[in-house]
């Protein structure tokens, strides 16, 4: 083993640098024990698990959305939860007005939104006018108009292709029963099965090229947990209703935006931004062509997510969506996005997510006042950003 | 004895890595205006921080005394509740406040409710009186030249009732005027009995100034001269600035510059991104040819790193004339992506401010550049390949870090500028504008640095090379270019030069352009 393997392997395997790699998924954990043993086990119960993706999805992907955003300087985009109300309200006035299939509706909608996007990012990346402030003005922009749009009524979504798009449960016939849905099981025994073998390949290619590479065991003891996360949570699900065709559009949208991100020339592109601008322009990167993506690609989300929280209540309204943004910004800066830009994950979104879900879902099971679940939500978050600036502190970064 | 308001002793400051001052002595006269002169880095603003309390006591060892009194000032305030005010380089005025607000700024003149308005411009309209600024005290900072905001410091100063004023290039952004005018200042106030040290690069003023003059190199009191009767000669102060031993400081290298020329700018002319009237570069042309390194020498202010970043895909400036050959072919490059896409690289001076990402690691800072040579063809990263040739990269330039994934926050200086060299290095570049790559890294580090860019040239690259540090061009460089006020005033062959020449080229050409503008005046 060469030395710089091996100084690799050092810093890997020491305690302390593992506890503040998942210092949030040990969070997590931590809170969902203390809510399970809160509600005695009622949270893990099938249907409960089930709805806390489900009930969480717009957070996720306007998380994802949101993080390329904060990525470029910790900059937000107010106007989101206003956008998710336009779309949605167009796309309900649409189904139930015009003739026009399910799909193409679907289509406009996400066309509208991208519009929105290309608009918000040309005045963000190529005018420079304050993120803060244009999104703000889109804000109130998009709320008015959505509630235009809606004639200050809730409007019912009927149109059943719609609603199996974005709100169906799969269910095969044959293997599928009333009680137990076979084919959430295959799936998880599928997926984990992919995780396994993409963790073996890595470290076969790795050997093979003789790169560097990390703790076998360290790396196997993780695999296996999130094989054992995924299954057990399959098997729940299989329990319940099976697998919605919502999660498969969360899922969706994660694996793409981890790709992005972790994987790609352009997604570094945010991150560069981020970390110092002006050296990122004098490396060849045109900063405005990355603010500009950032908007767009946030703008699409907030689109998808108005068709996804549309047919998932079943109507919308003009409070359809409303402080959303903050949500999505909470679980980016909880997931530990810096708020100066420059550094954050989408896994670490997912698990911020994911424990401001547990946290609510847990409160209210537990019969918890809904003013409470806010006290709670700000002070889990401010404990986070805390926490980051501390620990970032400490490693030297000013 | 001579009446001295202020003695430093045996002053030894050290930072990380480096030793800033070492046994500094400094003995000011009272009533006298004290010139502090050096090189870049010789230690002189460290020197008059350490004084103001800047660096609190117990960061330095050695004593100051103050009026005959130990003093051990533990903060800016303690040294100016004794009189002592530094006017730093960069002005710090704050531009939407008027002259009055800034003058007084956390010192404010307090009424019985709040802050006392009338008291405040009445005070500070005595203080412009003094020191000769005809503004309303109201007029905003902003709304005022340079020259003038130099004079609001100094009324800003006067209103801390300073008994010693010092001065940090102070007419380092004037003109001839304004400058003559400060200078004047001072020695009226001399006469009242104030005392001054002036930091400065521009030896006929300090000749013109100053009582006596102290020389700094390296850290280190070199000699104090005696200019009571005026009859200082400037390259008095040079030798003792310049002159050291050469030896050894550089490695050797065989010189193998090839004919081809591979960068020739021509009649390049650069307009300040602002004031749009200032003309920054002046009608510069120069080339490179392969093989070679080109130094580029002037003071601070010359217009060099601004000719460089204007040349490097036009990064800096407005209206920019002028054209650009690569290997006998002429190309426009309008963004820094087509510089770099024609193998030039710019290597700034300030590597934290514009050069590297300290939040990443080593390996993403590495491939910034040209990340499309890790990349398949749909823009997905190999990050394996990325860590070995990072790796690589560390392993060729000895960089000191425990792995290549390591946050470049976390690195010296000196690392921190290989990795700069590195990413430059891996993105293919045939012409390397190197500015300032050695400033604020240790010795042992330069020497490693001098190494890479005589390797870079063996290979048949270009450099350019923009330094204040004179022995480094004349030890590094095969011809150097003297730039002054956006102009090129000289051009020699490295084994021509000498420090002498090149001071004496830039002093030749202020005293050419003042005897212009007074021709023109006249």
């Amino acid at each position: 083993m060469s030395e710089k393997a091996k100084a690799l392997k050092n810093r890997n395997s020491s305690a302390g640098s593992i506890l503040k790699k998942y210092s949030m998924v040990i969070a997590l954990v931590v809170v969902f024990v203390f809510f399970t043993f809160l509600t005695e086990g009622r949270l893990i119960l099938p249907q409960n698990l089930s709805n806390l993706l489900l009930q969480n999805a717009y957070v996720l992907v306007l998380g994802c959305g949101m993080l390329l955003c904060i990525l470029t300087g910790g900059n937000v985009d107010l106007s989101i939860g206003s956008t998710v109300c336009l779309i949605g309200a167009l796309a309900a006035q649409m189904l139930a007005n015009t003739g026009l299939p399910a799909i193409l509706i679907i289509v406009i909608s996400i066309a509208i939104a991208g519009v929105i996007g290309i608009a918000q990012g040309w005045l963000i990346g190529y005018v420079h006018i304050p993120p803060f402030i244009c999104t703000l003005a889109g804000m109130f922009l998009f709320r008015g108009l959505g509630r235009v749009v809606l004639d200050s009524k809730t409007i019912p979504i009927q149109n059943q292709l719609y609603l199996d798009i974005f709100t169906r449960y799969i269910n095969i016939p044959g293997i599928d029963t009333e009680d137990l849905k076979v084919s959430a099981i295959i799936f998880g025994v599928l997926a984990a099965i992919i995780v396994t073998a993409g963790t073996i390949l890595g470290r076969i290619k790795k050997r093979k090229n003789g790169y560097a590479m990390e703790n076998g065991t360290l790396a196997y003891i993780r695999v296996a947990l999130i094989d054992a996360l995924i299954v057990v949570y399959s098997i729940q699900l299989a329990n319940y209703k099976g697998i919605s065709v919502m999660l498969l559009w969360i899922i969706a949208v994660i694996l793409i935006y981890a790709y992005i991100t972790s994987k790609t020339a352009f997604g570094r592109t945010f991150y560069a931004v981020g970390g110092n601008e002006k050296a990122t322009k004098l490396s060849g990167i045109d900063p405005r062509r990355v603010y500009f993506s950032a908007y767009l690609s946030m703008s699409l989300m907030a689109g998808l997510s108005g068709l996804l929280v549309a047919a998932r209540i079943g109507s919308v309204n003009g409070d359809s969506g409303s402080s959303y943004e903050m949500d999505a910004i909470g679980s980016c800066f909880i997931g530990g996005a810096s708020a100066y830009g420059g550094s954050g994950s989408v896994v670490g979104i997912v698990i911020g997510a994911i424990l401001l879900g547990t946290i609510n879902q847990g409160m209210s099971i537990y019969g918890l006042d809904n003013n409470w679940q806010y006290v709670v939500k700000g002070v889990v978050l401010l404990l986070a950003v805390v926490f980051d600036v501390v620990s970032n502190h400490k490693t030297g970064k000013s | 004895m001579a009446d001295n308001i202020l003695v430093m002793s045996n002053i030894t400051k050290e930072f990380p890595g480096v030793k800033a001052l070492d046994n500094v002595n400094l003995q000011v006269k009272r009533g006298s205006i004290h010139a502090l002169v050096g090189e870049n880095g010789a230690g002189k603003s460290t020197l008059m921080n350490v004084l103001s309390g800047t660096y609190p006591v117990g960061s330095y060892t050695g004593t100051i005394e103050y009026d005959g009194k130990l003093c051990e000032f533990k903060q800016l305030r303690d040294s100016e509740n004794f009189g002592i005010v530094i006017v730093h380089q960069e002005l710090a005025l704050i531009p939407e406040l008027s002259i009055g607000e800034n003058m007084f700024l956390g010192n404010e003149r307090k009424g019985f409710l709040g802050i006392d308005w009338d008291e405040t411009f009445s005070q500070a309209e005595k203080h412009m009186i003094q020191v000769g600024l005809k503004e309303s005290p109201t007029t905003l900072i902003k709304d005022i030249g340079t020259g003038k905001q130099q004079l609001v410091e100094i009324a800003k100063a006067l209103s801390k009732n300073v008994k010693l004023l010092i001065l940090d290039e102070p007419t380092s952004s004037l003109n001839e005027v304004d400058a003559k005018m400060l200078l004047d200042l001072l020695l009226e106030f001399k006469k009242q009995g104030m005392t001054s040290i002036m930091i400065s690069h521009k030896l006929n003023e300090i000749a013109y100034v100053a009582d006596e003059i102290t020389v700094l190199r390296d850290g280190a009191t070199i000699e104090t001269i005696d200019n009571t009767n005026r009859n200082i000669d400037e390259a008095r102060i040079i030798k003792g600035m310049v002159g050291r031993d050469l030896s050894d400081r550089f490695p050797s290298r065989k010189h193998s510059v090839s004919d081809e020329v591979s960068l020739q700018v021509s009649d390049w002319c650069v307009q300040h991104p602002l004031y749009r009237e200032k003309r920054i570069v002046n009608n510069v042309s120069f080339k490179v040819h392969k093989g070679e390194v080109v130094g580029f020498s002037g003071l601070q202010g010359a217009g060099r790193t601004e000719l460089a970043m204007s040349v490097f895909g036009k990064s800096y400036g407005n209206d920019i004339t002028g054209s650009i050959e690569i290997s006998g072919k002429k190309v426009h490059l309008s963004t820094p992506k087509e510089a770099i896409d024609h193998g030039m690289a710019y290597v700034t001076e300030d590597r934290k401010g514009n050069g590297l990402i300290l939040s990443d690691s080593i390996a993403i800072n590495t491939t910034m550049a040209r990340i499309k040579k890790i990349c398949n063809k749909f823009g997905v990263i190999d990050i394996d390949k990325e860590n070995n040739v990072a790796g690589e990269y560390v392993k060729k330039l000895n960089t000191k870090t425990p792995s290549v994934r390591q946050k470049l926050g976390n690195l010296s200086g000196g690392n921190q500028q290989k990795v700069l060299l590195s990413k430059w290095m891996f993105a293919d570049s045939e012409i390397l504008i190197l500015d300032e790559p050695t400033r604020g890294i240790d010795v042992g580090a330069k020497y490693e640095i001098y190494c890479i860019i005589n390797d870079l040239v063996a290979q048949g690259k270009s450099v350019v090379m923009i330094s204040s540090e004179m022995p480094e061009l004349l030890g590094m460089c095969d011809r150097i270019y003297v730039m002054n006020n956006g102009e090129i005033v000289q051009e020699s062959n490295a084994k021509d030069a000498t420090q002498e020449s090149i001071m004496k080229a830039i002093l030749d050409s202020e005293k050419k352009e003042k005897a212009d503008k007074e021709t023109v005046a006249s």
